[in-house]
């Protein structure tokens, strides 16, 4: 089937996800969709599969203008999409889960339901059970029943989300082979849309490059990653300036530390950040560096190894007890982890603050929270809510309530969102910090503000750590180079 | 996105209860007319149940005491985004362990009393306590685990007036021998109603009101209870005040079970709570989580069950009206709600407390305990 977007555009509220965004999908092909986290390119998948109405622009298929008004009814019109976490309902058998939404008589016919489920299941050489129950089955193998289903179901378009994410690599091709079957056999499209550059390059023979939220070019494949790398960060510029800053003692130590999910298996990392210094965590996103921030911070318990802090060995800490001795770490979800919707600012600082007693003296801490809010520059009172701030303010009350002085200092995308002021704003807090023997340590998917701003780097590739750059002797093309999962 | 409430509106906020109270009003007024009976009669009917005459007044105050106290409990646990069904059982937990000190402590009043008091508060938190552990070591939601804590407090009761606590002339299967006069509260002019009881209720109502307003916990207790990942964050441990509010609840209801079987009855009997920590939920959820609002609630609902009784006595109509009555004002409430939820009616919640259209959003604690290793 043929497919052409037309400057589709979808805006929330003034953010705009996808920004005027044409493209033409051809049968018989394998496209890839690639662009950084917050891209647009969910967005712009979810409104050509009906999930959700663009606010302006428009579809064609086979040349003829359509309007999905649900999934379902993009499905009926010739498009399905896979998504990263199947829609398939756990208790249900297979065969069950197959009929649903499919045939919708009072009486189900199961055995002609069986006889297709099994002879599209061998097309691909999928292995799917009839009676087994979804729970029982792998990622792997409800991604295969789901994709099957969205065949009967006459998905001539296929559009599947990261589908390589937390299967095996021998489900991974078996995958990848029904997918060159179905464009090359079959005529179909299909458009991956994947973070994994080594998987594009194999499978896929042309890409689309989102970045904030338009398409930022398109390219034949394969071709250098680098190509694609600077498509999608942009062109990376060499550091400025570079704040001389001598590093003291080991702060923050991993010791063949190893994280194994469903998701991800992140083995043998071994770390050191340093009094003062800041360490940058580069990488496509999910590529290991949020669980390893995890585990610094004990949120998250590592399957091996052994993480330090100042010496000591803090593995089996929990988070409260780490914050405690002096670690501090701020999320990326501002009002979803950090923040609570609702209470005030003078109420979080209560409940930040190391020395807790019974009774609230509610009038010293209005007092102290004024002050913060001066020194941080937030806009808004101690009695305001949390909610009813600016994403930039959000950022800079969390800030305030990090106790002082802190021994490490973890950050998740500290400036994301944020206006070249509020970002600027942020790293000089950072810097004061530094300056008073924290070791940062933070996690960005923007490659300038890494290079700009960290003194050592690590880049993560399908759960694989880089060997640490030093930021002064590297390249953005070496930095490119192992973000896209080349060594 | 959240606007900030105006003046005008906040005070709108302050004074919603009213409205689905008297949305229930009319809508029962209809049914009354449908069925050929006098609104205004019956309304009247009832209105002689609880105020025509002392003692009738005193029944109204007997019974709004063990509401008062459980519903003091469940603004702490709703507060934390807990959902308490199990208040029911704690309420039987107070009444069984106030009785056995009835029963088997023989000491003059003023010890006696004390121990009743001791003795059902620390029933009633284990049972909540029990709930609380559940959900976060067992991660079974607090709802699950209620309701069957509640059915074993009820089996045990059965079991104890049937068994080992039967009057000596054969179980009744109704209720154990009337307690001893020194192990029984003082009453008020030979009814139900026991000054002391309703002291008891008023400092707990007064310790909930500071609890939330001025102290750490209260405030750790709001933040989980909004957002619980990200209190965990800001340092608040969500294991530990998860059963805290569990046990502080329980303690409230606990000595609400006391009440019960040492003043408005005399003895355990068979359903010894009938429901009044179902009550209580409905009191909490129409008095919009805030505890200001309880007492004035919790008082009207005294007062629709008392005259209920006397509707049938007086009228022909069933003393179920009672019921219908206060059922459709929680379905009202849960109506204009989801209606504010909507931007229709009103705002959002402010400084007061967790508004009710908070709570269905709320995933508590078990959501941090299966991400979170250890706890703390």
């Amino acid at each position: 089937m043929h497919v052409e977007l037309r400057d589709i555009r979808k805006y929330f509220g003034h953010v705009k996800a996808n920004d005027g965004i044409s493209m033409v999908l051809e049968p018989g092909k394998i496209y890839a969709l690639v662009g950084e986290n917050g891209a647009g390119k969910s967005t712009l998948m979810k409104i050509l599969s009906g999930y959700q109405p663009p606010t302006g622009g428009e579809i064609l298929l086979d040349g003829r203008p359509v309007e999905f008004h649900s999934p379902a009814d993009a499905l009926a019109k010739g498009v399905g999409m896979l998504y990263q976490d199947p829609l398939d309902m756990p208790p249900f058998r297979v065969i069950d889960n197959y009929l649903l939404g499919r045939d919708s008589r009072v009486r189900l016919n199961y055995k002609d339901a069986r006889t297709e489920l099994e002879n599209l299941a061998q097309r691909y050489n999928f292995h799917i059970d009839p009676n087994a129950t979804i729970d029982s089955l792998s990622m792997g193998e409800r991604q295969q029943l789901e994709l099957v289903r969205l065949l009967a179901g006459g998905a001539q378009v296929l559009i599947l989300d990261e589908p390589t994410t937390g299967i095996s690599a021998e489900q991974k091709e078996i995958l990848f082979e029904s997918m060159r079957k179905m464009t090359r056999e079959e005529g179909k499209t299909v458009i991956l849309v994947s973070h994994k550059l080594e998987e594009v390059q194999e499978l896929c023979l042309y890409a689309y490059v989102l970045r904030r939220g338009r398409l930022e070019g398109e390219q034949e494949l394969p071709c250098l990653n680098e190509a694609l790398v600077e498509m999608m960060f942009g062109q990376v510029p060499q550091r400025t300036r570079r704040p001389a800053f001598a590093v003291g003692e080991p702060v923050l130590e991993l010791q063949d530390v190893s994280i194994e999910s469903y998701q991800l298996n992140i083995p043998n990392i071994n770390l050191s950040v340093r009094a003062g210094e800041i360490f940058g965590f580069a990488g496509l996103e999910g590529s290991g560096q949020r669980q390893v921030m995890q585990v610094c911070s004990g949120l998250l318990s590592p399957t091996g190894g052994r993480v330090r802090l100042n010496g000591e060995d803090v593995t089996g800490w929990s988070f409260h007890r780490r914050q405690r001795d002096g670690m501090g770490y701020v999320p990326a979800g501002r009002l979803e982890e950090g923040l609570v919707a609702g209470l005030t600012l003078t109420e979080h600082l209560v409940l930040a603050r190391p020395d807790k007693k019974f009774f609230v003296d509610w009038k010293a801490n209005q007092v102290e929270m004024g002050e913060r809010i001066s020194t941080y520059q937030i806009v808004g009172r101690p009695e305001t809510t949390a909610d009813a701030l600016s994403g930039g303010n959000q950022q800079r009350l969390l800030f305030s309530l990090l106790n002082t002085p802190l021994k490490l200092l973890l950050l998740e995308h500290p400036t994301r969102g944020l206006d070249v002021r509020s970002a600027d704003y942020t790293w000089q807090l950072l810097y004061k910090r530094r300056e008073h023997g924290t070791a940062i340590l933070f996690i960005s998917a923007d490659l300038d503000e890494i290079i700009e701003h960290s003194d050592r780097i690590a880049v993560f590739s399908g759960g694989v750590m880089s060997r640490v750059l030093d930021t002064q002797s590297t390249t953005a093309e070496e930095l490119g180079h192992l973000i896209g999962g080349q060594a | 996105m959240i606007q900030a409430p105006t003046g005008d509106r906040s005070r709108l906020w302050k004074l919603w209860p009213l409205v689905p109270i008297s949305a229930a009003l009319i809508f029962t007024s209809a049914l009354l007319l449908l069925f050929d009976a006098s609104p205004a009669e019956a309304y009247r009917a009832m209105w002689d149940g609880s105020f025509g005459g002392q003692d009738k007044i005193l029944s109204v105050l007997a019974f709004w005491v063990p509401l008062l106290l459980a519903s003091a409990g469940l603004v702490i646990t709703f507060t934390a985004g807990l959902w308490n069904i199990g208040v029911e059982g704690q309420i039987i937990l107070g009444a069984i362990c106030a009785s056995w000190v009835a029963l088997n402590v023989n000491a003059p009043s003023g010890v006696l009393i004390p121990l009743e008091i001791v003795a059902a508060m620390v029933g009633g938190a284990l049972w909540g306590g029990l709930s609380a552990v559940l959900k976060t070591r067992g991660k079974v939601n607090e709802i699950f685990s209620g309701l069957a804590l509640n059915n074993l407090a009820i089996i045990l009761t059965n079991y104890l007036i049937s068994g080992p606590w039967q009057p000596p002339e054969g179980g009744s299967f109704r209720g154990t021998t009337p307690f001893q006069d020194a192990a029984l509260w003082p009453r008020l002019l030979d009814s139900r109603f026991s000054p002391l009881s309703l002291l008891l209720a008023v400092a707990a109502l007064v310790a909930v009101y500071f609890v939330l307003r001025g102290t750490t916990w209260g405030l750790k207790l709001k933040a989980l209870g909004k957002n619980p990942y990200s209190a965990y964050l800001l340092g608040v441990s969500s294991e530990r005040e998860t059963i805290l509010a569990m046990m502080f609840c329980g303690a409230l209801a606990g000595l609400g079970g006391a009440v019960r079987v040492l003043s408005w009855f005399d003895s355990l009997r068979q359903s010894i709570s009938g429901g009044i920590g179902f009550l209580a939920l409905l009191i909490v959820m129409l008095a919009g989580y805030r505890i200001l609002w309880v007492p004035l609630i919790a008082f009207f609902f005294s007062v629709v069950l008392n005259g209920s009784i006397t509707l049938q006595l007086k009228t022909q109509l069933h003393s179920a009206l009672g019921g219908i009555l206060t059922g459709v004002m929680v379905l009202f409430v849960l109506l204009f709600g989801s209606a504010r939820q909507l931007g229709l009616g009103g705002t959002q919640a402010s400084a007061g407390g967790a508004p009710g259209t908070d709570l269905p959003d709320v995933t508590p604690a078990d959501a941090i305990t299966t991400d979170i290793p250890g706890g703390d």
